[in-house]
């Protein structure tokens, strides 16, 4: 927690001291947050935006640090992501999970690619559509497979379409996400991959966020969650987020997130915390 | 507490999908919200003055006739306001052909006319409504991606 904290300051320290004039030329805001397996997304959600703020010809580079604190879990990610052209993007995410009653952690990497395939959330009047593969691998197996899980690594991938309503809401641009995506983790991979109940689910994810104004986002996501362990029951996720982004370098997101039942522990509800600093 | 906001989710997509069905009779039209003629005046003003400062646009407009282009430029705005104004100049496609503008610049473009509208104190409602109907032009503007 210690190191997280210093990292948090040295994020905004960073973030808060570089002009916008460094970054791409992308739209405050369009290069999405980071979500908790990495890249470009909401909070919990992957989207179909490229991380950072590159346009064309341009590069884009993201850092993040997010705490996910519930009842009984409590996970700490880190990760770093580029993206070229508003094109094409690479991620890295790496994931602890720990499980307080039973005092031990769970970890996994995630290696992401995603494609933007068509559309501009802007500017076009059909979505921007993106294609995206996560591969996850898990570094804690004995505690997945003590429980039927089948792989200790795995690979998610996904559809994405996102468009952004000029004043869609209230005057208010209205941000929507929707996302498709076919997987056979258990709780994100965390608990493994493949399990007796399914080969690989289809998974519907979607956010909504209403850009209050350029700078303040207010955001609400929901995400399915597949069926493959027999043992311990899983349940769908979903979060009520607040982002900052007071410019192109900075980001901070806080959440309610309400995860339900995770490993047959109930009511996994509580904070989410999350700093993205960008170049 | 936020399986409540399910049916709320719900609600407020369709009410977004459905923004364009709302009858808007009443509210005033956008060209009263930008301020009317002299508002649009105003944004086009503020919007040539960071396109002169911003180094990344100057080049592109060193054999613009900036007179030409501000009275176009307001003439446009007006129009897409369903203000009293009919846009006489030639296509957004015809304009930029062959200029070779990229997303980029059009991104510049777009960042210069937000800080426009928030310098001049453009009502935010007004601001992403009209962004909305120049958001279209990105199809005739820019020719590399």
């Amino acid at each position: 927690m210690k190191s997280w904290l210093s990292l948090a300051l040295v994020f905004v320290a960073v973030g808060g001291f570089v002009s916008d004039a460094a970054a791409g030329s992308r739209i405050l805001g369009t290069g999405g947050v980071s979500p908790i397996e990495g890249g470009s997304g909401g909070g919990l959600l992957s989207w179909s935006t490229i991380t950072g703020y590159g346009s064309t010809a341009e590069a884009g580079t993201t850092a993040f640090a997010t705490t996910v604190r519930v009842d009984d879990f409590d996970l700490q990610t880190l990760g770093a992501a580029v993206g070229y052209g508003n094109r094409l993007e690479l991620s890295f995410a790496r994931q602890k999970l720990h499980v307080e009653p039973l005092d031990l952690d769970l970890k996994q990497d995630v290696y992401g690619a995603k494609v933007r395939l068509v559309g501009d959330i802007l500017y076009t009047p059909w979505p921007q559509v993106s294609f995206g593969v996560q591969h996850k691998r898990n570094h804690t197996f004995d505690v997945p497979r003590a429980l039927g899980s089948e792989d200790r690594n795995g690979t998610d991938i996904y559809l994405s379409a996102a468009k952004l309503w000029f004043d869609g809401f209230a005057g208010r641009n209205l941000f929507t996400n929707v996302t498709l995506r076919r997987t056979r983790a258990a709780e994100t991979g965390l608990l493994g991959f493949g399990g007796p109940k399914s080969g690989y689910d289809l998974v519907f994810e979607s956010s909504v966020a209403l850009f209050l104004n350029d700078r303040w986002v207010l955001g609400y996501e929901y995400r399915q969650k597949p069926e493959v362990l027999d043992a311990v029951s899983e349940h769908d996720w979903q979060d009520l987020f607040v982002a900052w982004i007071p410019n192109k370098h900075l980001s901070v997101v806080g959440a309610w997130v309400e995860l339900d039942s995770i490993a047959d522990l109930p009511g996994q509800n509580g904070g989410y915390l999350s700093l993205q600093a960008a170049f | 507490m936020l399986n409540n906001l399910k049916g709320a989710f719900a609600v407020v997509v369709l009410i977004a999908a459905c923004s364009g069905c709302a009858n808007r009779a009443v509210e005033p039209t956008l060209y009263d919200q930008l301020g009317a003629h002299a508002g649009i005046e105003q944004i086009v003003e503020a919007f040539i003055g960071n396109l002169a400062d911003d180094e990344r646009m100057v080049k592109s407009f060193e054999n613009t006739d900036i007179d030409a282009f501000r009275a176009h430029m307001i003439d446009q705005i007006c129009e897409l306001a369903a203000g009293p104004c009919v846009y006489q100049g030639r296509s957004m496609k015809e304009s930029h052909r062959g200029l070779g503008i990229d997303a980029a610049m059009f991104n510049v473009l777009v960042a210069d006319l937000m800080q426009a509208m928030e310098s001049t104190g453009t009502p935010v409602a007004a601001r992403n409504e009209l962004l909305g109907k120049l958001a279209p032009m990105y199809r005739d503007v820019v020719t590399r991606h």
